[in-house]
């Protein structure tokens, strides 16, 4: 497996944020972590992604331990992690750097195709709308083509409509990469709308309490009866988390 | 802005210019003022010295003057100022001696500058590179502490090493706050070198200031003299406010599109 | 502990000062030791006091002089977009101009003497805070307007119950920069146009016997009581009808 979290448990002070946390993630999966505000979900992205260390346990990665940030992880935040002062090349272009010229201008082109931002490659970001800079961001993301990328509600900011739209275009492009990819939200329609699996996270302490496969087929039709029963299957299983 | 819009943005300021230049002249009539100059007399004045070549050595030793000390101060207060607003630590123990030091009046120092420098270009250069110094190195400090979480983590995501982190993130996020302190330290750079030329100097707009009134009471070029700091300092204010708007900072500036 | 860092600031500072002192005899600049006596010296002979009160008093005069002019002016600049686009070259003009050059025509209009002093003052004071109150206009969101128009407020109430109380944290804070300033110009105003005051102190010790001590101690002095005067300042900043307007 790709990803391993053993035995992961973060505290801050006497707070326990995460609790026993074991969870394997296969090379090439979409995995949603699910869970209401303050269940402890960016944080396991935060400690996967090396930006914090865990109180307990370990993370591998390929069997290696993650001691920090690295480039074969991308974190995709949401639009607010472009850079303003670099056009969508420059931004594209950023991890690129230590590359031959012609490699780098090859990558660049590919991935601003491939995210649909073709002909804005001259255009800075606050001309950008906000799907379209969240869109930039996954392109500076697999520009690097990174092993894992993990993605913190990157649609949060979005508009209902566009965030549709942006599942889609999610879909899209990691069945042209098959990157291996951790999805974090609170949306539980949009966990069963993309993820293989989806990891259900209880509040604090975080803790799993349930990982549902989604076993329906791309693309997902959204008055399917599996869909909806997977869908309600969850509501369950989150509804009787706010209770305990 | 509509054409009727853009002519306003002239016309008014030059009725109000206008108006301002009226009441003067009324003012000298009615007080019958006869050592206060009208603003014929200041400009008689003013071209008079441009003729006899002194008004554009005064402005050239002005405009050196201000120019090595700012410069100077500026070469400093960045790198430190980046260094302080990355460390906790640094400013921690830092800040409180950079805030007593820095209500201390340029112009306070300025005896120490004349006993080292004696009369000599040395000592206002000093004094602006004093006046320039703090604000620059707290706009700086303060830009780097403002720089978004997100693009340091993005940065160290991407495998920046601690330097190249600060040339390829922080140093582009900070710019426009650099910028405009470089402005604002600009203001009080001129600010101060005009009142040092008045003490310390025998040459410049300063000295000009106080030379016309003490060698004989030409409050014509005293006028003619605060004009001419006036313009040239607004003058170059609009150019540093002119960098805003290059590429590579004006993301961070309204309307810059 | 963690008090300990600032003052460690400080402290080396004054290390560094006697060590530079002690390490090259002959020089005028004092150790800290002689400015701290030279303070006493000043204390006892009833200076001291003397010469702070009167830095204050011009000031605090001028200095309210200007408020009392800048805040009204300010406010009708910021509401009246034609007036404000007529008068702002100017007063951009007149910006770059430092107080101190006003001082040739300040003692022609006033003579030598605190009246000279306090309109140095109010003219350093009077631009900064006036483009302050502008800026703050400017910078009030536009709902809380159309909120207290939706009200029926006029335009008189309009200024009492909205615009003044919105505009007040940006325009403390503006204040106290501003008192900043007029206390370095003060203290300048005082080395050429006055006979007492902080600024005279520094002058009058270097001319009238080379007393450096007496020099450094008079910075020493400017420097504290800009200090007190800017935490002073700090403290309105923490009133809750001016602290809603300060970020986390």
């Amino acid at each position: 497996m790709k990803v391993r979290f053993r035995d992961i448990g973060m505290s801050y002070g006497t707070m326990k944020v995460l609790d026993s946390i074991n969870l394997d993630v296969n090379e090439g999966e979409l995995v949603c972590l699910l869970g209401p505000s303050g269940c402890g979900k960016s944080t396991m992205l935060n400690i996967v992604g090396g930006f914090v260390a865990p109180s307990e346990g370990e993370v591998t990665i390929d069997g290696e331990p993650v001691t920090g940030p690295d480039p074969r992880r991308i974190f995709v935040f949401q639009e607010r992690g472009v850079f303003p002062w670099l056009t969508v090349e420059g931004n594209v272009g950023f991890g690129l750097a230590g590359r031959p010229a012609e490699e780098r201008r090859e990558r660049i082109e590919y991935y601003i195709q491939l995210v649909g931002l073709s002909g804005f490659e001259k255009a800075y970001p606050r001309e950008l709308s906000g799907g379209m800079k969240q869109r930039l961001e996954v392109a500076r993301a697999l520009a690097v083509d990174p092993d894992v990328l993990y993605l913190d509600e990157p649609f949060g900011a979005l508009d209902s409509i566009t965030r549709l739209q942006m599942r889609r275009e999610l879909l899209r492009i990691w069945e042209a990469e098959r990157k291996t990819i951790l999805f974090v939200t609170h949306d539980i329609d949009e966990s069963v709308q993309i993820a293989d699996r989806v990891v259900v996270l209880s509040a604090r302490p975080g803790r799993i309490r349930r990982i549902v496969e989604i076993d329906i087929p791309h693309p997902r039709d959204l008055s399917d009866s599996r869909y909806i029963a997977l869908r309600d299957e969850i509501f369950g299983e989150i509804g009787l988390a706010h209770q305990v | 802005m509509t054409p009727r819009e853009k002519g306003h943005v002239v016309a008014l300021p030059l009725f109000a210019a206008v108006v301002m230049l009226a009441l003067w002249q009324l003012a000298i009539v009615v007080t019958k003022a006869t050592v206060f100059p009208s603003p014929a007399e200041v400009a008689r004045g003013v071209v008079q010295l441009a003729g006899k070549g002194l008004l554009w050595s005064y402005i050239g030793d002005s405009l050196y003057r201000v120019t090595v000390g700012y410069v100077a101060a500026v070469l400093i207060a960045v790198p430190v100022g980046l260094a302080l607003g990355r460390s906790r630590f640094l400013a921690r123990a830092l800040n409180p001696l950079i805030q007593m030091l820095r209500p201390i009046s340029p112009l306070a120092w300025m005896p120490l500058a004349v006993i080292w420098f004696g009369v000599s270009d040395l000592a206002p250069i000093f004094l602006i590179f004093l006046a320039a110094l703090f604000p620059v190195l707290l706009s700086t400090m303060n830009g780097v502490r403002n720089v978004p979480v997100v693009y340091i983590q993005a940065g160290r995501n991407f495998g920046l090493g601690p330097a190249a982190l600060i040339g390829r993130v922080v140093l582009p996020a900070v710019l426009p706050g650099i910028l405009t302190g470089l402005r604002i330290a600009f203001g009080v750079a001129w600010l101060v070198l005009v009142a040092a030329e008045m003490i310390a100097v025998d040459s410049g707009l300063g000295y000009l200031i106080i030379d016309a009134r003490n060698a004989g009471k030409r409050y014509d070029l005293v006028v003619g003299g605060m004009l001419l700091i006036g313009v040239i300092g607004l003058l170059l204010d609009t150019l540093l406010r002119r960098a805003e708007r290059l590429q590579f900072v004006r993301w961070a500036f309204r309307g810059g599109t | 502990m963690r008090r300990l860092v600032p003052l460690s600031g400080i402290f080396l500072f004054v290390l560094l000062w006697q060590v530079a002192v002690s390490a090259s005899p002959g020089t005028l600049i004092p150790s800290p030791g002689a400015a701290v006596l030279a303070i006493g010296e000043l204390a006892e002979k009833g200076l001291l006091f003397r010469y702070v009160v009167a830095s204050l008093f011009r000031v605090t005069w001028g200095y309210l002089a200007a408020l009392l002019v800048a805040v009204p002016l300010g406010l009708v600049l910021g509401l009246w977009h034609r007036g404000e686009q007529a008068l702002n070259p100017i007063l951009q003009l007149l910006r770059p101009i430092s107080p101190l050059a006003w001082i040739p025509i300040a003692i022609l209009w006033f003579g030598v003497g605190d009246l000279a002093a306090m309109f140095l003052i109010f003219l350093a004071s009077l631009l900064p805070l006036t483009m302050t109150t502008i800026s703050a206009v400017h910078n009030i969101d536009a709902v809380h307007l159309s909120a207290g128009r939706n009200f029926g407020l006029g335009q008189r109430e309009l200024v009492r119950a909205v615009v003044f109380p919105a505009i007040l944290p940006q325009l403390i804070v503006g204040m106290r920069i501003t008192l900043g300033i007029a206390w370095l110009v003060v203290v300048a105003a005082e080395m050429i146009a006055v006979s007492s005051g902080l600024g005279f102190l520094i002058i009058d010790a270097r001319n009238a016997g080379s007393r450096y001590d007496l020099v450094v101690a008079g910075m020493l002095l400017i420097g504290v009581i800009g200090v007190v005067l800017d935490l002073l300042m700090r403290r309105l900043e923490a009133l809750p009808s001016v602290a809603w307007g300060y970020g986390e």
